[in-house]
């Protein structure tokens, strides 16, 4: 692809437990263009929080550690940059934002005293200046009666709010990148949309490249240029989001899309993916999804697939990628 | 489905939880739930779905007796659940079991699935011989799909989809009438929600249950319900058969609702238009007068805040709470907002 | 009522796999428990110390003493040495062997204290948090007055009274002053306990309120107060020296480490040795309780009141 602006090199993270070694990602790598929103789908076990995370390097070390792989932002390498560079990276040029908003504000602090906070340290800006300005970033996220929001503790908040304000501090330092963590997992299905929305006019307004998050299909789709599928820590198809959705190439890519309930059918039994979500401590041999996966051989339960290009910019890591497409 | 007699009918329950004030001692009361009757026909899935502050989950408890409604009743097979003597309490206990959404603290960790398996047999002392437990324990983990040898382990041995087994497992343990789920797939992977859908739907069918099926996710609910009713803060809105509501619905905020699905055609292309709701959902401490949808609704007129709508039957042949659905259950104006 | 055909399996067997932890299969969550501890030092260090001083509460002949009161006036004073390994006391007794029969009254004292606060807290926490209402608030009421009095102020009022007493008496009325502290850990617990998804499962099925309280509350919620339990031991110890030493605790002839404290201080500092060896072994015994009860704490948590995580 055209350079990436953030290009992420054979990411491994791995979670050092009492139980053993976990591989909470392995292998990863994708580039993300300017401008474009990358959907990152999985479900628990996937890998899809660890390794944003890991990007930031704001994961608890220990248990994680990350043993390998590289990130580069715009050429720079991040991984060996000092914990003082990274911190101008964090907010500046990388933003993240978490799924539960009351969770990542500071229940102690008003609304405006986070915001302006962020704004003087990291902008040195005047608290005026810096009044100025969160009065600005809450009015782009769409939040009415700024100025007085500015006042309010988090709790007081409703969740699309207190979303919407976290959504605030992130843009607050106009990153180049936003890692977006299930931003709108905790909220209700009419406030989703309107946080969704605004993301995707964000982006859209500011070439700010979006790494969303989700374990929801249709969200995916709804929001994203490309999608990352992830399972047990791996990267296991990657393409242009229309194309995932409409001929997936990966069986788990497959077998979720066909078992995901649709309003509009309504099935005498729902096609299910057979088999539990992977235990990370004891994945088997080969494939993480041979168990589960109805097209899975020999070759599956010895040799783990390697990514191979299955279309324009579409790739899958498995064996039987071709039946799949079929 | 031919449904059979009402087996369990909510009469006009209010339940209203007492707000404690900050500062200055006056009180204020949550609206949790606000004059809602329905009836759960014997064999019939009714789904019950809204957003959070809608008042699904107090009602389920209030059905479950978990709590005491402020004022209406709950009759079960006729009787008032306030009436019951001590016996028939014990007889509801057996014929009304719940699921609940949290599968891991509906366990008690420190209990192996044998003993949560046994628990109620150990409450019910009379409704089966002790030598037959262990064979009665190894019949449910087979019916819910899970492997007999595994009783002696423990809740946190096992993935979430696998408890939520046992919790059903362990709801059917006493042979009930009725399942009360509550959002029982909600905190479950997608891949394996479709597995717990499919178990609900066979035990339906296999042991004619009746199911009150809460939940906020609509393309579950429409997979399992016959009927539908939603909700919106401590209010039922909309009420009918699932196709009806979930397809065609009448109420704005039911429309909204389904609307807010992203959903693609097979091309991956996003289809349908989104209704984006303006404002935020109001405090159930503080409902608005009149039509409590009415602050968020785009039909929104003078009348709707000066005259709360009734939830009657408005030419289309299910109860919709709004003044402007017409006889052919459209929306007058019929006006989605937003793509 | 349908009979359970145990043959009709209307649904998919399930051929997944349990999760598996460690390389026991079959860990109940004490065993998670007990896996942890054993592999924390501080566990084994406390837990040793306290070994060795219950040893010393029960068979002081164990570490070769001599009589304690075979005390020779004679002898008074003399610094440690071959004969007598921490010297003698000023009424010529070997100092080694009044600091070891010490620990008996320390340990006494402690255990009675957390005894009795335990049963107190178990009943009346559990009525508190579990019925609510004008029942919690009565409790909670009586226990905050009581609270307000200071521990060993309002023993030392106590005890004065008294005019001192023996070991269990002293107890007592520690305990008279200090009971609120568990009861309200355990009222916390009962009331989170109250709250958690097995005990409304349980409730559905139409279990007894009293049942619930036994087979899911406290025993979910018993970690808590076990450690705290284990800091009560520690601290009513060091209280009764406290006491003993300020003079309304123990008396002669009595032997504890408050009243060797008490002697020693009046002979500070050239008889410093007489201030060391009961000091030294107070601190170790608060200290090894203490300790006890944190690794304990660390073992415990959060497995027993947490759910999984995420990735």
């Amino acid at each position: 692809m055209s350079d990436p602006l953030m290009d992420v090199e054979g990411l491994e993270v791995e979670f050092r437990t009492e139980d053993g070694v976990v591989k909470a990602v392995h292998g990863l790598s994708y580039g993300l263009r300017k401008g474009e929103i990358l959907a990152v789908l999985g479900e628990s076990g996937s890998g899809k929080t660890v390794h944003a995370r890991a990007i930031l390097r704001i994961l608890d070390s220990p248990p994680a550690f990350v043993t390998g792989g590289e990130v580069s932002l715009d050429g720079t390498e991040l991984f060996p940059l000092d914990e003082d560079e990274m911190v101008d990276i964090r907010g500046a040029r990388i933003a993240m934002l978490f799924q539960d908003p009351h969770t990542a504000l500071d229940p102690v602090y008003t609304v405006g005293g986070q915001m302006i906070e962020l704004l003087r340290l990291r902008q040195g800006l005047s608290k005026r200046e810096a009044k100025a300005e969160a009065i600005d970033l809450l009015k782009r996220v769409g939040i009415p009666s700024a100025e007085e929001r500015l006042k309010a503790y988090p709790h007081q908040l409703s969740g699309g709010i207190a979303q919407r304000v976290m959504v605030a501090m992130a843009v607050a330092l106009d990153p180049d990148v936003l890692l977006a963590d299930e931003p709108t997992s905790s909220l209700d299905v009419t406030v989703q949309a309107q946080v969704l929305e605004l993301l995707k006019s964000l982006v859209a307004d500011s070439e700010m490249s979006m790494v969303l998050i989700t374990h929801n299909l249709a969200v995916a789709v709804a929001m994203a240029d490309r999608i990352a599928v992830m399972y047990a820590g791996q990267l296991v198809e990657i393409g242009p989001a229309r194309e995932v959705y409409a001929k997936p190439a990966h069986p788990y890519t497959a077998a979720l899309l066909r078992s995901i309930p649709d309003i509009n059918v309504r099935e005498e039994r729902l096609p299910a993916i057979k088999g539990a979500p992977p235990n990370l401590l004891h994945l088997p041999a080969g494939c993480p999804f041979n168990p589960r996966c109805e097209y899975a051989t020999e070759i599956c339960l010895r040799e783990m697939p390697p990514l191979e290009s299955v279309g324009d910019e579409h790739a899958s890591a498995c064996w039987h990628w071709e039946e799949v497409v079929r | 489905m031919t449904a059979g007699d009402v087996i369990i009918r909510v009469d006009d329950v209010v339940k209203h939880f007492p707000l404690r004030d900050k500062v200055f001692g006056s009180s204020g009361v949550i609206h949790a739930v606000d004059n809602v009757s329905i009836d759960l026909h014997e064999g019939e899935v009714l789904g019950v779905v809204g957003e959070s502050g809608c008042g699904k989950s107090t009602l389920a408890n209030l059905i479950m007796k978990l709590e005491e409604p402020t004022s209406g009743h709950i009759e079960y097979r006729g009787t008032d659940l306030a009436t019951f003597s001590d016996e028939q309490l014990v007889t509801y206990r057996r014929e009304v079991a719940m699921v609940f959404q949290d599968t891991f603290g509906s366990l008690d960790p420190r209990m192996t699935i044998n003993d949560v398996l046994t628990e109620p047999f150990t409450v019910h002392r009379d409704v089966l011989d002790k030598d037959l437990w262990p064979d009665k324990v190894r019949a449910l983990l087979k019916l819910v799909g899970l492997d007999p040898d595994h009783a002696n382990r423990y809740p946190h041995q096992f993935s979430g989809g696998q408890r939520q087994r046992i919790g059903i497992a362990r709801a059917l343990a006493l042979d009930p009438k009725v399942l009360i789920c509550d959002e029982p797939v909600s905190a479950l992977d997608v891949s394996v929600q479709a597995q717990i859908v499919n178990l609900l739907k066979d035990l339906h069918d296999e042991f004619g249950l009746s199911y009150i099926f809460v939940a906020h996710d609509l393309s579950v609910v429409r997979q399992l319900a016959d009927r539908v009713a939603v909700m919106y803060l401590g209010q039922v809105m909309e009420i009918g058969d699932e196709s009806d509501v979930l397809l065609h619905p009448s109420h704005p905020y039911t429309q909204a609702l389904v609307s807010a699905l992203p959903t693609a055609d097979d091309q991956g292309n996003v289809t349908g238009e989104r209704i984006i709701l303006s404002g935020d959902l109001p405090s159930p401490a503080n409902p608005p007068s009149g039509c409590r949808f009415r602050t968020r609704c785009w039909l929104a007129q003078q009348k709707c805040t000066d005259e709360e709508p009734a939830l009657i039957e408005r030419g289309t042949g299910r109860p919709t709470k709004c003044h402007f659905v017409t006889a052919d259950g459209t929306l007058v104006p019929h006006m989605p907002v937003g793509v | 009522m349908s009979d359970l055909k145990p043959d009709t399996t209307p649904i998919e067997p399930i051929l997944g796999e349990t999760i598996p932890t460690g390389r026991d299969l079959n860990l109940t969550l004490w065993g998670d428990v007990w896996r942890k501890l054993k592999r924390d030092k501080r566990f084994w260090i406390s837990a040793t110390m306290v070994t060795i001083f219950i040893l010393m509460a029960l068979v002081p002949a164990l570490f070769f003493t001599k009589d304690p009161n075979a005390c020779n006036i004679h002898d008074t004073a003399l610094r440690p040495s071959r004969e007598h390994w921490f010297g003698t006391d000023l009424l010529g007794c070997d100092y080694y062997t009044r600091v070891i029969y010490g620990a008996r009254t320390s340990l006494q004292v402690g255990l009675i204290v957390s005894g009795v606060e335990l049963a107190l807290a178990l009943f009346l926490g559990s009525a508190s948090g579990f019925f609510g209402g004008w029942i919690d608030m009565l409790i909670s009421r009586f226990a905050d007055v009581w609270f307000s009095v200071p521990t060993i102020l309002g023993s030392i009022l106590v005890l004065t009274l008294f005019h001192g007493g023996g070991p269990v008496v002293i107890a007592l009325v520690i305990a008279l002053f200090a009971w609120p502290d568990m009861t309200r850990l355990v009222r916390a617990v009962v009331i989170s306990g109250k709250q958690r998804g097995y005990t409304r499962a349980a409730r559905t099925m139409g279990s007894s309120g009293r049942r619930i309280l036994a087979r899911h509350v406290l025993p979910n919620g018993i970690g808590p107060v076990l450690v705290f339990s284990a800091y009560v031991i520690g601290s009513s110890a060091g209280a009764e020296a406290g006491l003993t030493f300020l003079g309304v605790g123990l008396r002669l002839p009595a032997i504890s480490w408050g009243l060797q404290l008490s002697v020693a201080d009046t002979r500070f500092p050239e008889l410093a040795y007489l201030m060391f060896f009961p000091s030294l072994f107070l601190c170790l015994l608060i200290g090894a309780w203490i300790l006890l009860g944190e690794s304990l704490r660390d073992a415990m948590d959060p497995k027993l009141f947490g759910s999984s995580g995420d990735v």
